[in-house]
């Protein structure tokens, strides 16, 4: 009776908790497309998105400032998705696609697109796909020694990506100055300068990947318990971890090919949604919905609670830091 | 270990390796002097060296830019490659490096601080803002160590540390963008821009902090036995310890703030050199200071002709050079052990 009573609980507070954070996201999304140096109250916002073509505020909210914050939404649901499958992948909270440097590869191949010519959203898209393909590849295959160790395949990344950000400089240094330029300003990981002609790509080509998460979640839960587990219940393991590296990379280049490298909010989300909604594993939906809140929150605090607007990669390459500083106290502790 | 019986050939093995080392240093400082975006002839080099007949451009060239700019890239080469020997002996951890551990990431914020916060442009003032910066993160490091942080907790530390660092430092600078125009070169690791000034601020403090981080090169290897073993082998850990992070301090500080953060020096040069000399740390610190210099010349030099008519940054360089070490280090079974 009382373990009823308490899973019954349990589920109950999940519900709450997704309800809340889906709330979140949708009013935070509204308040952010209000302010500006044009500021508009939730509901000027909701009649300006309903009302007549010509309107200023209008123009204001669906041309400016909406595409903005769509895509923050969009991207950081993106970015924690990814590392929520990332981390489920390697069974560790660390192993997402920023640490182990597939971001850093993505931007290597946008900028090799972008140096060859290529300057249309398919082909930066296209290099940033390949570029972070062939980086997990590498990666994967540096630290594979009779099994992947957590702990090679994460020093293997911040070494890979330590390369790969000096060949991004070289590359940089290459380029004509005005292709570099918008390329560094890229680099930093900006959504401000995005229009709803890169918007509207990237967020179509991140909703064609979403269902496919939704397939190979159940096989994903399988391999979390382990390769025989999965085996035994059925699973292809290879070809399933396939699918999942393949998709994980793919949100993660989609993501950067539009808003360049966007740190640690892979790394941080999935585990902060875990600890929210008391999962055992790591929560897909949750991850998604706390990455969304987690970036447009970083995107807020870079325009708005600075001396100067900053992009957001900035911001949330210092959030995820503490995070990540956190962690490791936290589990010092435990060894002690 | 068994040093008096097989001491001969040994050690004349380390003097031969001492002996190519200074030779080397001294091929990388005369390239650094002779090489760059302006063709000079050798004999005009040595003429502008040594007060001869030379034609004005050259000696602006020589003695106005590559001259001090070789003195920069000697001093930050000693002073990295031994703050590397000295944190790697200190933490036990052969994959500690003032750059991946933080140390020089703490450096640069502080100097951001300094420079885009309280208005210090001046290398007189910003160079104490680097060692206090140098000694927080070095402070954190050794926390998170003694907290019980594994090799490879605290790599990820550092990385997490160097990570916040690099961020807030990168919205100071883009916050207060006049102020940093005169830095360029510094944030990103670069020797291009050093003068005399800075150096003649710098140079001592480097100097004593190798000096600290050579005199307490015995006890660091002691050190290596466990602080049981050692102090039964009568080294001090507490006098070593403090020491030790005095020498970091001042070593990783001084090559920060000279020019700008520049990575795995300190992890590349003392596993260099232990693979030459053997397992003495007072070999391998020696060595160090003379393979350390060349590293960094060695990166400059060839930045200086990579991507003509532009510069790459040394920092560049060492880093695609040594994070392959850093990845083999990572892949051999011991560093797991350590």
């Amino acid at each position: 009776m009382k373990t009823e009573e308490r899973a019954a609980r349990r589920v109950h507070h999940r519900t709450a908790a997704y309800w809340t954070m889906a709330a979140v996201c949708l009013i935070g999304g509204i308040a952010a497309v209000g302010l500006g140096d044009y500021p508009l109250s939730p509901a000027q916002v909701i009649s300006a998105m309903l009302g007549a073509d010509g309107d200023f505020a209008r123009t204001v909210v669906v041309e400016w400032r909406l595409p903005r914050v769509s895509v923050a939404l969009a991207f950081g649901a993106a970015l924690a998705t990814s590392g929520a499958l990332f981390q489920s992948l390697t069974r560790n909270p660390l192993g997402s696609p920023d640490v182990i440097g597939f971001a850093t590869g993505s931007y290597t191949g946008a900028l090799i697109a972008t140096a060859l010519g290529g300057s249309t959203y398919l082909a930066t898209g296209g290099g940033a796909l390949g570029g972070g393909l062939a980086t997990a590849i590498v990666v994967y295959a540096l630290a594979r020694k009779d099994g992947i160790d957590a702990f090679r395949l994460i020093v293997v990344g911040i070494g890979v990506t330590a390369m790969l950000h000096a060949f991004n400089i070289f590359l940089l240094m290459r380029m004509r100055q005005e292709v570099a330029m918008t390329a560094a300003i890229w680099g930093a990981g900006s959504i401000g300068l995005i229009g709803w002609d890169r918007a509207i790509p990237a967020i179509v080509a991140l909703g064609l990947l979403a269902p496919l998460v939704g397939l190979c979640a159940p096989a994903l839960r399988q391999l979390e318990l382990g390769d025989d587990a999965a085996g035994a219940h059925g699973v292809k393991v290879e070809s399933a971890r396939l699918a999942v590296l393949g998709i994980g990379v793919g949100l993660t280049a989609i993501v950067t090919a539009a808003a360049g490298p966007i740190a640690f909010i892979s790394l941080a989300a999935p585990q902060i949604a875990k600890r929210i909604v008391r999962a055992a594993g790591v929560p897909l939906l949750a991850s998604a919905l706390l990455g969304a809140m987690l970036l447009l929150a970083a995107d807020l605090v870079a325009q708005f609670a600075l001396p100067v607007a900053v992009p957001a990669g900035a911001v949330t390459v210092v959030l995820g830091g503490i995070y990540l500083v956190d962690l490791m106290i936290r589990e010092a502790r435990r060894l002690r | 270990m068994s040093a008096p019986l097989r001491a001969s050939p040994r050690t004349r093995a380390r003097w031969i390796a001492g002996a190519v080392s200074a030779a080397i240093l001294i091929l990388t400082v005369a390239a650094s002097l002779a090489i760059g975006s302006r063709a000079i002839e050798l004999h005009e080099v040595w003429l502008a060296l040594t007060g001869g007949p030379a034609s004005p451009e050259a000696v602006a060239a020589i003695v106005g830019l590559r001259l001090p700019r070789t003195v920069a890239g000697i001093l930050a080469g000693i002073s990295l490659s031994l703050a590397g020997a000295v944190i790697q002996a200190l933490t036990r951890n052969p994959l500690a490096d003032p750059g991946i551990l933080g140390v020089n990431a703490g450096a640069a914020f502080f100097v951001a601080l300094a420079v885009g916060v309280f208005g210090f442009t001046s290398p007189r003032a910003y160079v104490w803002f680097a060692f206090a910066g140098a000694l927080v993160a070095t402070g954190a490091v050794f926390l998170l160590g003694s907290l019980g942080a594994s090799p490879a907790r605290l790599v990820l530390a550092g990385m997490a540390l160097g990570a916040v660092l690099a961020g807030v430092t990168s919205i100071i600078r883009l916050s207060n963008r006049q102020a940093f125009n005169a830095m360029l070169a510094w944030e990103i690791g670069s020797l291009s821009n050093t003068d005399w000034n800075a150096i003649a601020v710098i140079a001592p403090l480097a100097i004593a902090g190798g000096a600290i981080a050579l005199a307490i090169s015995r006890p660091l290897g002691v050190l290596a036995f466990g602080d049981d073993l050692a102090q039964a082998l009568g080294a001090r850990l507490t006098a070593t310890r403090i020491a030790g992070v005095g020498a970091i301090t001042l070593t990783a500080g001084a090559a920060t703030a000279l020019v700008g953060p520049v990575g795995f020096v300190g992890l590349m040069v003392p596993h260099v050199v232990r693979w030459a000399v053997g397992p003495s740390q007072p070999w391998i610190m020696a060595l160090s200071a003379l393979v350390g210099p060349s590293l960094v010349l060695s990166a400059d030099i060839l930045g200086r002709v990579a991507v003509p008519p532009a510069e790459l940054p040394a920092a560049t360089l060492t880093a695609f050079v040594g994070a392959p070490v850093l990845i083999a280090l990572a892949r051999r079974r011991s560093a797991r052990a350590i």
